[in-house]
Order: structure tokens, then sequence, then C-alpha cells
């Protein structure tokens, strides 16, 4: 096998754990060299960026006014 | 101009549903905002707006859920049963043979400003809601505890392993969800 191959399944499971804790090593290679040369997995990591984007502006929300009170 | 306490109390059902959303427990999310509640009466401070009230509530909010995840956190950490909760979202998705994707993942434009507006944090709570009690739970304690993943191993005393199998498949649903809800329909 070789080292750094991934499939792009691997590569969307390897994009949600870095949500969550460091990548090794090798997945890190990985993970750079397959974006760079897939074209389907950019758009994947794109999505999982604008979640992250999304998640922290709902974290930090709070202007809600709500009419109602 | 209403009071300390007055503004206080009209911001209990705010709190509630971040309770909610979190212990996926009645009860036990009553109890959080009740504390909460009582914590900020017995220090009044004074704010320049509602924001930073909320802000500062919603501090004290977060203690009291922590405190109430540890004290639970026997009937917290069991796996959701379903066998449907323990598939592996990643194998819903669509891959070819050899496991690559066999259609370019739809792309949601660049809506940064799309994802800051109110309806969509409507849509993402609902999304929230619908993961499964103990992926749901984890996932916001990443997201709107902003807890590390050692503290969640060390505070429900779950396993590293577990709580990435967790996450990974609470953050593919939540994906498939904010698709299909929110950036499809935002594009149509």
């Amino acid at each position: 096998m070789i080292p750094f191959n991934r499939t792009c399944k691997q590569v969307a499971a390897i994009l949600i754990a870095r949500e969550d804790r460091r990548l090794g090593r090798s997945d890190w290679f990985a993970l750079r060299i397959h974006l760079a040369m897939c074209e389907a997995c950019p758009g994947f990591e794109r999505q999982i960026l604008l979640m992250r984007a999304g998640l922290r502006n709902w974290r930090n929300y709070r202007d809600v006014d709500e009419s109602s009170s | 101009m209403p009071n300390f306490e007055q503004q206080i109390i009209a911001l209990r059902d705010y709190l509630l549903r971040f309770a909610k959303l979190q212990l996926r427990n009645d009860a036990w999310a009553e109890d959080a905002v009740s504390e909460t509640v009582l914590a900020a009466l017995s220090k009044p401070h004074s704010f320049d707006n509602r924001s930073q009230l909320k802000t500062w509530l919603v501090g004290i909010l977060k203690h009291k859920i922590i405190d109430a995840m540890r004290l639970h956190s026997r009937d917290m950490s069991s796996s959701d049963s379903s066998p449907d909760e323990q598939s592996d979202p990643l194998d819903d998705m669509y891959f070819r043979a050899g496991d690559h994707f066999a259609q370019a993942p739809a792309e949601w434009g660049n809506p940064q400003e799309q994802v800051s507006t109110q309806q969509f944090f409507i849509i993402l709570e609902a999304c929230a809601d619908k993961l499964p009690p103990t992926q749901g739970r984890l996932f916001l304690m990443r997201e709107w505890l902003e807890l590390s993943c050692e503290e969640i191993c060390k505070d429900l005393n779950v396993t590293p392993t577990n709580l990435y199998v967790q996450l990974h498949r609470a953050r593919l649903r939540l994906r498939e969800c904010l698709e299909l809800n929110w950036f499809i329909k935002a594009r149509a």
C-alpha cells in the first residue's frame, strides 16, 4: 500500500476528526496530498469549515431580541 | 426599564432552551436554570444592554450544566441504542467502489453571512436537537460548552475512542441535516 494514499471516504473521516483532535503526522500529510489532487474532497472540506464557522457564530450569538419578552 | 430581577426572569425561557438542548432531560434542565437564576439574583450586576446580560447568564448556566452532567454522568454515558444510531453515516454517503466520491459534495456557496443569521441558528438548533441523545450531548459539550475532549472523557467517564466515534457520527449527521434543511433550500 502506498503510505499516504487515502480514499475519499477515509479523507472525509479525517476531515471530521480534525474538528476534535490533532491529526497524526501521516494523516496530516495524507490529507494535504489528497486535497491537492482530488476534485471532490476540497468541496467536503469547505462544507466542514463552513459548519465550523456557523457553530462558532451560533455559540457567540446573543442579540436575539425576542419580541415576545 | 424593568429592574434587574425582572430582566433575569424574562430570560428564563432563553436559558431553558439551551439547557434542554444540552442536557436532553427536562427536569435536569429546569434545575440547572433555576440554580442559574438564583445565583444571578444573589449577585446583582448592572449591564449596558441585554446582550451583555445574556452572556453573563449563559456563563453561569454553563457552569451549572457541567455540574449537572457530572452528577448524572452515569445516566448519560450509555450509548444510544437503536441500530440506526450505531451506524456510521459515512456508509450512507455516496461513494463509488474504491471509496471515492461518486458525486462531488454540493457547493454550499460562500455564505459566511448566511451562517450568521437567526434563521440559520434556528435550523442548527433543530438539527442538533434531532441527534440521538448521547451524540447530541457529547457534540454540544464540544461546541457549546467548549470543553476539550480530555475534559469530556473525565467528566462523563467515557473513553477517547468512544468519544471520537460519537462525535464523528454527530458531526456527519449534523452536516447532512444542515445540507437538507438549510444549504440546499437556501440555494433553491
